[in-house]
């Protein structure tokens, strides 16, 4: 499987952050990168990285799977994550994902019929001191409000 | 290593320095509950349930990870330890499904007995359990996710235990769950192990699942009668039907190992092409069914006139040591001939004759285990040798042990190798040239080889391992349940029982291609196999078997045999280790070959003396050089004991070329597999998956 330049320059900086003999720790920041590119995580892209880190591909699928942020199938160009974690959800977060579900007509990993917006209901995102949180791709938006959540929806466009 | 004194419910006791508490405990006979510990395996500490109070540390600890030290003192059923427990297993079954009446291994269940011992009857949990459907990932395999603790034994038990690596755990908290290799299959040896050491009922099996309940069977531990590694598997027999195969009391070389053979394919007993009375030829030229009585009587006359030099008999590698010494007494004196074979498949001739003289270099299966070095040459074991692959995996992992693999393809026992080395079976040796130096810096080695190394190859293979100045022990790969047992009873030409000299005879592709051969008596063996032709086409000829084999179509008379599950007697395997079977069930139109042949010596008139399995082991005991050092104890007990061959030259030297593996997989091992339903229903492409 081959990657673009970028991904393999910064593949091969990623495990030279660990000691010698400890470079599985890069499996998760691999996988976040590489699930930019490819797209998600494809069977075709875990052997790859088990391949190149020494794991087993069983070892790598049992991450890919704890992971709410790995994704085996493609989520959406926007991917609306709510949290509804015990902070957000006293803040009003499980009302937010309720409204998220019904204004995009998405339910959980859910994605759009033209691929454009995907929903998640996410654990904590470790933003609990600015809570109800919800997360667009990797854009943080804090103390959101029933309009607020409208509107960065609505913004959701190509 | 230092002793510790330490105190366990007050009573003392001393342990190595270092060693777990848990063990420690339970040599003392003590138990602390576990669930996700396992002997051999791997440390988890997911499961909280062997917690237990030690003095002076401020809170409950972890048994199973625990080192002992000196003065420590643990209490292990006190009562905030109690507590403990209990609130452990008010979690454990907060999802559980409570279906124990119709689980499979309700009254086997280390959750049940639990449960039942701390008398958890209530719990705080209100919350709808999540239930998942159950999910089938092979033809054995089934995982019921919501009955799954996530101990992560089957997990340990697939990647260290075998080597496999198919199974693993993913998603999170009240979702996780264990996933396949192979998104919603399995791909792997179908072996089982997660099933049996599945401490509920969340991994079962395809061929034992809602049969019985563990209590209704009888457990019949006896050989399995596949490969030639002599896995004691423990039988359930439920009406005279074998439902299930394990050996979860551990008993036997193997302790609870068993490939997929073991534990599965038991089924060719029960199949409906099993042969289940005599067929005779009639004047039509076609068989037909007869009685015992005719049919015995037919053959009786018949070898009586036929009796002589022309007179061909080839025995099995799978009847046990008893009928296989009665035959080769019964041929080399009432019938009168020396031309007896069987079908080989490994040169352990040639090794014993160029150990003569030395005593000790007979490798046992514990030597795996134990030995500091071990070299495979021209074998994939874990396809064809399960248990003995295990042993090396098991060593690698307790002991470090250095493996070295000399072979042609690649093999399991690469991951674990010190040094592979990549050569083509004809140029094994050379092979093994190449590590010389690796290997005359290690202090001991056992050296396996396949039958790719025969004759004068065996004698340089030894010589090359007097040469390295360390103590060498051997292995000569065979392929079946008693090959070598075949091999020490004489079922050769010019070999005696305990490699004596006996008069020279054809061999056994001497007797097919040999056109004057008067009669061919064929006791469990398929020498026709693969369109081979029998050149004598007038030669009167009499198979036993299970099934109507290639061979079986040929002959004049057909006797049904019974299978190794329904006979006792004794067997060798291929470390020359002899273990006693144990009839599992009985037959129904089958005889056992011992009876067969006891029947038409008295047919004949022919005085065999007492024809049953425990008188004929005592003549085999009584005058079988090798077997008559046997410590009777540890066989009649179902232990194994290894024979001690003779040791002074074999007076024989076998027409080489003649030995040929049959290069079984995992899943097949001649024609007895054929029968199996379920081994069929998980064949697979057989080594490329897993090595």
């Amino acid at each position: 499987m081959t990657f673009s330049p970028e991904l393999e320059a910064k593949f091969a900086d990623l495990i030279t952050h660990y000691p010698e003999g400890r470079q599985r720790a890069a499996l998760i920041p691999m996988l976040m990168f590489g699930q930019e590119e490819v797209g998600s995580i494809t069977n075709e892209f875990m052997n790859e990285v088990a391949r190149r880190l020494g794991l087993t591909p069983m070892q790598v699928d049992e991450v890919v799977g704890y992971y709410s942020m790995l994704h085996k199938k493609p989520m959406g160009k926007y991917h609306v994550q709510v949290c509804t974690n015990v902070a957000c959800m006293l803040r009003g977060g499980a009302e937010l994902y309720d409204q998220a579900c019904h204004k995009l007509g998405l339910g959980h990993k859910e994605v759009s019929a033209d691929g454009l917006v995907s929903l998640e209901e996410v654990e904590c995102m470790g933003a609990c001191s600015w809570a109800p949180a919800v997360q667009v791709n990797f854009d943080f938006h804090h103390e959101v409000t029933a309009d607020q959540l409208d509107t960065i929806l609505e913004g959701l466009k190509k | 290593m230092a002793l510790v004194n330490v105190t366990i419910n007050g009573i003392p006791v001393q342990a190595e320095n270092g060693s777990l508490l848990i063990e420690v405990a339970r040599q003392n006979g003590i138990e602390i509950p576990a669930f996700c510990y396992y002997e051999g395996m791997s440390l988890q500490a997911a499961c909280r349930m062997c917690l237990v109070e030690v003095e002076k540390a401020p809170k409950l600890m972890a048994g199973c990870t625990l080192p002992v030290a000196e003065g420590m003192v643990v209490r292990t059923e006190s009562e905030p330890v109690v507590k403990a427990r209990k609130t452990t297993l008010e979690f454990l079954l907060s999802n559980h499904p409570l279906d124990c009446p119709v689980c499979d291994k309700g009254g086997e269940c280390e959750l049940q007995d639990m449960t039942f011992k701390y008398g958890v009857g209530e719990s705080r949990f209100t919350e709808v359990k999540q239930h998942v459907p159950e999910k089938q990932w092979s033809p054995v395999v089934f995982y019921d996710a919501p009955r799954c603790i996530l101990c992560y034994r089957c997990v340990r038990v697939c990647n260290e235990g075998m080597g496999v690596g198919a199974l693993g755990i993913s998603y999170r908290g009240v979702n996780a769950e264990i996933i396949p290799s192979h998104g919603d299959h399995l791909e792997c040896d179908e072996c089982g192990s997660c099933i049996d050491i599945c401490p509920v009922g969340s991994l079962t099996s395809g061929i034992y699942r809602y049969k019985t309940r563990p209590w209704e069977m009888e457990h019949v531990g006896t050989v399995c009668t596949h490969c030639s590694n002599g896995c004691k598997t423990t039988l359930g027999v439920r009406n005279n039907e074998i439902v299930r195969g394990n050996n979860r009391d551990k008993s036997g070389i193997n302790g609870e190992f068993l490939c997929v053979k073991g534990r599965y394919a038991f089924d060719f007993t029960q199949h409906p092409e099993r042969l289940q009375t005599p067929l005779v030829r009639n004047e039509a030229g076609e068989l037909e069914p007869a009685s015992w009585s005719r049919a015995l009587k037919l053959v009786a006359e018949k070898f009586k006139a036929l009796a002589g030099p022309e007179f061909g008999v080839i025995g099995s590698t799978r009847t046990t040591n008893e009928e296989n010494y009665l035959l080769q007494k019964f041929a080399r004196t009432a019938l009168g001939t020396h031309s007896i074979d069987h079908h080989r498949t490994g040169d352990v001739v040639t090794l014993i004759d160029a150990l003569s003289g030395k005593t000790g270099q007979l490798a046992a299966l514990e030597d795996l285990y134990t030995s500091k070095a071990v070299l495979v040459v021209a074998s994939d074991l874990a396809q064809q040798h399960p248990l003995l692959a295990g042993k090396i995996r098991a060593n690698f992992r307790h002991h470090k042990a250095a493996v070295y693999a000399v072979t042609p393809g690649p093999v399991r026992e690469d991951k674990i190798a010190r040094r592979s080395i990549r050569i083509a079976e004809a140029d094994s040796l050379a092979g093994v040239e190449q590590l010389r130096e690796a290997l005359a810096k290690e202090t001991e080695l056992v050296i396996v080889f396949g039958d790719a190394i025969q004759g004068d190859k065996v004698r340089q293979l030894v010589a090359f391992g007097e040469s390295l100045g360390i103590p060498v022990k051997y292995i000569a790969l065979v392929d079946y349940a008693n090959s070598r047992g075949a091999l020490d009873m004489g079922l050769l030409p010019g070999l005696a029982p305990g490699y004596h000299a006996a008069a020279p005879g054809r061999s056994l592709q001497q007797m097919l291609d040999d056109s004057s051969l008067a009669a061919l008596w064929v006791v469990g063996a398929n020498p026709l196999k693969g369109g081979r032709k029998l050149a004598a086409s007038g030669a009167f000829v009499v198979v036993q078997d299970l099934f109507l084999t290639e061979t079986a179509q040929r002959a004049d008379v057909v006797l049904p045999a019974a299978s190794a599950y329904e006979k006792n007697g004794t067997v060798t395997n291929v470390c020359g280790q002899v273990q006693r079977l144990k009839k599992g069930v009985e037959t129904v139109g089958a005889k056992t070959d011992l009876a067969i042949i006891g029947l038409l010596a008295r047919g004949m008139g022919v005085n065999l003396g007492k024809v049953d399995a425990d008188a004929v082991f005592h003549e085999i005991a009584a005058s079988v050089p090798g077997y008559n050092q046997l410590p009777m104890p540890v066989i009649l007990t179902g232990g194994a004991a290894q024979t001690h061959p003779v040791n002074g030259g074999v007076p024989a030297s076998l027409v080489p070329g003649l030995i040929a593996s049959a290069r079984d997989t995992l899943f097949t091992t001649g024609s007895l597999t054929r029968y199996s339903k379920i081994l069929n229903e998980v064949l697979e492409k057989p080594g490329a998956l897993y090595r």
